[in-house]
């Protein structure tokens, strides 16, 4: 009775066969699109290692240069690269603190339904575009006063606040309670122990989440176009002036018709992507790395 | 000295309110950070609104009718930006939800296991790029690619459809869609990627068990399974390119015309807010791309919000419910 | 209904339960399913089972036994190739079921999932309606003819038709694990298979479902053929014709592996075993 067909195994009847030939089909489709997303990263990295690795050279970083310039002085970025270390170090020493008092809280004290409306929170500022987070600080800070490297530290900490307060909230809940419990047995306030035991041990993952953040921040481009742009020449480091910085830099000389500018743009894109890549996979190797160990430990 | 040296305690035993001064100093310090976060979104919301309460006034609803932006007249409406915003998020979004679903299931389902980690990582690194340098290489590269060959091809083999009309310039709606795919493409995948290997085990062999071939049980059980989270990790790509506006602004050529030709120059709320701010003249204009910068928050918050309910909905169906 | 007792036996048996099994047919008469030859399954350089040789007749209930660790469930999986689907699985040896190799290399893994079905150890039906649980497959593969009469007749002979059918339309998983593990059978049924493999299908049930699943197979005997594994003695005495009895051995290096120890009629398993390590297993002694 059954619908046993032995030549099954010998030779496919059609529709087994039409079938397999749909499988393969989509198999390829899928293989194809792998090579497509690789192709694209490929693409992309390979033009600008191809462009800006040429105009690498040591006058990159020891000449400023002079964003919407015409001028035939060799333009370096020099500026840029102490600008953006500037603000992006003031953005990580305002939104390290928060974020990771955040998590604490969310962590270690906060109440089920307060948890979730944190995370909500965090949540929602991810997903306000740079742009408004740049006007939204511009109306705040710089409406009648003029602009600040500051003024775009704080609206890159508060684009990077979610990314370090996320990352920090799972590694904390990686911690095994036993320590905590470990504390409290002992008869330790719970402040010293979350500070003392839990966040040494959670503190690899901590960094790299923070890293992490620095090297999404570093590119930015909105920010510091509308807060602190209208910079002036030679380098300068003082936050309560505009600086330039890196993506502000190639989004300016991209601009412009000059091959010189262009090349010197492409250097920059090389040096930046070159930064956030290192940046990202050692941190994403460390994460792994803490990860196995606190899982080890449990 | 580490919190387990209990000298303090083991010499004043249930010194009680030493012990929690500590605990509640932690505890509010923390949690007046997370109120801070609170009140900076609330600060944002009302600082926009503030902002664009001059052209709100003026202008009104009255605002999404029209498409002028004139400083001389100092008139303003949201016309080709808001069409603009929708036509390369949108186009974009389909354009990247095939790829990125096909790059996830090849990574979930496909992949031999070496080969998994090397282009899973690679597929995040594009993400990682800064939307500057792809701006820059589309300005440089994509660009003169789009108006020698790619414009003109899709003009002569399907210029009969009013989308691929004739090309003017190579920095048009096209290539801010194809810019904005690239960028949108690595979000759907890795999130797509982590729910097909969250399907239950037992389910795909289920399916397999049955005599299926392996398409037949994605289709049938993987797909189906992810359904919300897919949807939802589509929604939260669709709103990256909603707020994307640097690399747009480089490629989407500044023009002002509302047209079906994707090939024409166009231009999005977050673009003009990128390149017209510093440059407003009066303040009804700068009061305007605030306004701009409203809708872009509102669009943004929605769309976060329908992405949490869908993932909601999603878990309940699962679960029997 | 016989009750299993020894007659002119050499042991005590433990087990005694009231069973409905016929006797025997003759040798002549058993037409042989799959003929598995010196099987060997590693996962990657660890044997998991080593030199297993039987053969599974036509129309009967065979039974596979043993301590948990022994390879009962890779053995069975290794007859519809579920195994291809662990990456560090290899195979030595043949498996041949009416007479073909399914491993052979023109042979599509799907086509032997196709005539071999599976009941797996815990009941996993899909996130869909009933009907759709059922209906999905015979789509699929094809059998669209008649679709709701053959959804009916699977749930039917899945002894689940009465208790579903004013609910076809509802979720799969509102129902209790039982009817969820009778619906898994009438979904591997209604595509018609020739050989049903069952992995522990009853493991995870109360003893009410368990005994509706037993039934299930003594009436469904006559169309399909049925292989179970089970850790639970007494079900391979009140339900299997054959038994196999699979024991761990201790290789050089001491590493262990699965072995079949001894396969016959269930009755002669039970009371007069030919191997000392079935005699000591199905009496209690171990295991």
């Amino acid at each position: 009775m059954s619908a046993t067909d032995l030549s099954v195994f010998g030779r496919p009847n059609d529709r087994l066969r039409r079938r397999r030939i749909v499988n393969r089909g989509v198999e390829v489709i899928a293989w194809a699109a792998a090579a497509v997303g690789v192709a694209l990263l490929g693409i992309l990295v390979g033009y600008v290692a191809q462009n800006g690795a040429s105009k690498l050279n040591l006058s990159l970083f020891t000449n400023p240069g002079t964003p919407d310039a015409v001028t035939s002085v060799p333009q370096g970025l020099a500026n840029a690269f102490a600008g953006s270390l500037v603000i992006v170090g003031i953005a990580t020493a305002m939104a390290l603190p928060f974020g990771i008092l955040v998590a604490i809280y969310v962590s270690e004290f906060a109440p089920r339904a307060i948890k979730g409306f944190v995370n909500l929170v965090l949540d929602v500022v991810a997903g306000i575009p740079a742009i408004v987070v740049a006007i939204f600080v511009y109306g705040l800070v710089e409406v009648g006063h003029g602009q600040t490297g500051l003024a775009a530290s704080f609206a890159l900490a508060v684009i990077m606040l979610p990314f370090v307060a996320r990352s920090t909230i799972e590694i904390l809940a990686l911690v095994p309670n036993s320590l905590r419990e470990a504390g409290l047995g002992l008869g330790v306030p719970r402040w010293r122990t979350t500070v003392g035991v839990v966040l040494p041990q959670a503190i690899g993952g901590i960094l790299t989440g923070s890293v992490l953040a620095i090297a999404r921040v570093a590119g930015e481009t909105a920010p510091v176009l509308i807060l602190t742009s209208l910079v002036g020449q030679g380098i300068a480091w003082n936050p309560l002036h505009p600086l330039w910085t890196v993506p502000l830099a190639i989004y300016e000389l991209s601009e412009s018709g000059l091959p010189n500018d262009r090349a010197t743009a492409w250097a920059g894109a090389f040096v930046l992507i070159m930064f956030i890549l290192v940046v990202s996979l050692t941190a994403r190797w460390f994460a792994a790395r803490s990860r196995r160990k606190l899982g080890r430990s449990a | 000295m580490s919190a387990l040296e209990t000298t303090d305690a083991t010499r004043r035993p249930f010194s009680g309110r030493r012990v929690r001064f500590g605990d509640t100093l932690l505890q509010v310090v923390a949690g007046s950070a997370a109120v801070v976060i609170a009140v900076i979104v609330g600060l944002i919301a009302y600082e926009l609104f503030q902002g664009a309460h001059l052209s709100i006034s003026t202008y009104g609803l009255g605002f999404f009718t029209h498409n002028i932006w004139d400083p001389v007249k100092d008139h303003y409406a949201v016309g080709v930006f808001l069409f603009g915003t929708v036509v390369t998020s949108v186009g974009a979004l389909v354009l990247a939800t095939p790829l990125a679903l096909a790059i996830a299931l090849f990574l979930s389902e496909l992949a031999p296991g070496w080969l998994r980690g090397i282009v899973g990582a690679l597929v995040e690194t594009l993400a990682a790029i800064p939307s500057v340098v792809i701006g820059l290489w589309g300005i440089v590269v994509l660009v003169p690619l789009m108006h020698d060959h790619i414009d003109p091809a899709l003009n002569s083999t399907l210029g009969w459809i009013p989308l691929f009309g004739p090309s003017t310039g190579g920095a048009n709606y096209f290539t801010a869609i194809v810019v904005l795919t690239l960028m949108i493409t690595p979000i759907i995948a890795s999130l797509s990627r982590e729910l097909f290997l969250g399907v239950p085990r037992e389910l795909k062999e289920a399916a397999l068990g049955l005599g299926t071939t392996r398409w037949e049980m994605v289709r049938g059980v993987i797909l189906p399974y992810t359904r919300g989270g897919v949807t939802a990790a589509m929604i939260l790509g669709l709103g990256r390119a909603l707020g994307e506006a640097i690399a747009v602004s480089q490629v989407v050529g500044g023009g002002t015309i509302i047209s079906a030709n994707l090939f024409s120059q166009g231009d999005t709320m977050g673009s003009k807010i990128a390149t017209q701010f510093l440059n407003s003249a009066s303040t009804l204009e700068k009061s305007s791309l605030v306004y701009l910068g409203l809708i872009l928050l509102v669009s943004s918050l929605g769309v976060n919000l329908l992405a949490q309910l869908i993932v909601r909905r999603s878990s309940r169906r699962l679960s029997g419910g | 209904m016989t009750e299993v007792v020894s007659e002119s036996s050499s042991i005590e048996p433990t087990v005694r339960v009231e069973t409905k099994r016929q006797p025997l047919p003759p040798k002549e008469r058993l037409e042989t399913v799959f003929e598995i030859t010196d099987l060997e399954a590693l996962y990657g350089s660890k044997a998991a089972l080593k030199g297993v040789s039987l053969e599974v007749y036509k129309n009967l209930v065979t039974a596979i036994i043993g301590p948990s660790g022994c390879g009962k469930s890779t053995f069975i999986r290794c007859l519809n190739r579920m195994n291809d689907l662990v990456p560090s699985f290899t195979q030595e040896g043949t498996i041949r079921y009416h007479g073909y190799d399914i491993r052979a290399a023109g042979v599509d893994s799907v086509a032997v999932r196709r005539t071999i079905g599976m009941v797996f150890q815990r009941p996993n039906p899909f996130p869909k309606s009933i009907y759709d649980n059922v209906a999905w497959g015979l789509k699929v593969l094809g059998m669209k003819d008649g679709l709701k009469d053959r959804v009916e007749k699977a749930l039917t002979q899945a002894a689940l038709w009465d208790e579903v059918k004013d609910r076809l339309k509802t979720n799969a998983l509102g129902l209790s694990g039982g009817q969820q593990q009778r619906l898994c059978i009438a979904r591997t049924i209604a595509v018609e298979p020739d050989v049903v493999l069952m992995d522990e299908p009853a493991s995870a049930l109360d003893p009410i479902a368990t005994q509706k699943i037993e039934e299930l197979m003594h009436n469904l005997k006559s169309e399909y053929t049925f292989v179970i594994v089970t850790h639970n003695m007494q079900q391979a005495a009140r339900v299997a014709d054959m038994t196999a009895f699979f024991s761990i051995s201790r290789g050089e290096e001491g590493h262990r592996y699965g072995e079949l120890i001894e396969y016959d009629a269930t009755e002669k398993i039970f009371t007069a075993p030919s191997d000392k390590r079935t005699e000591d297993y199905v009496t209690g002694r171990f295991g």
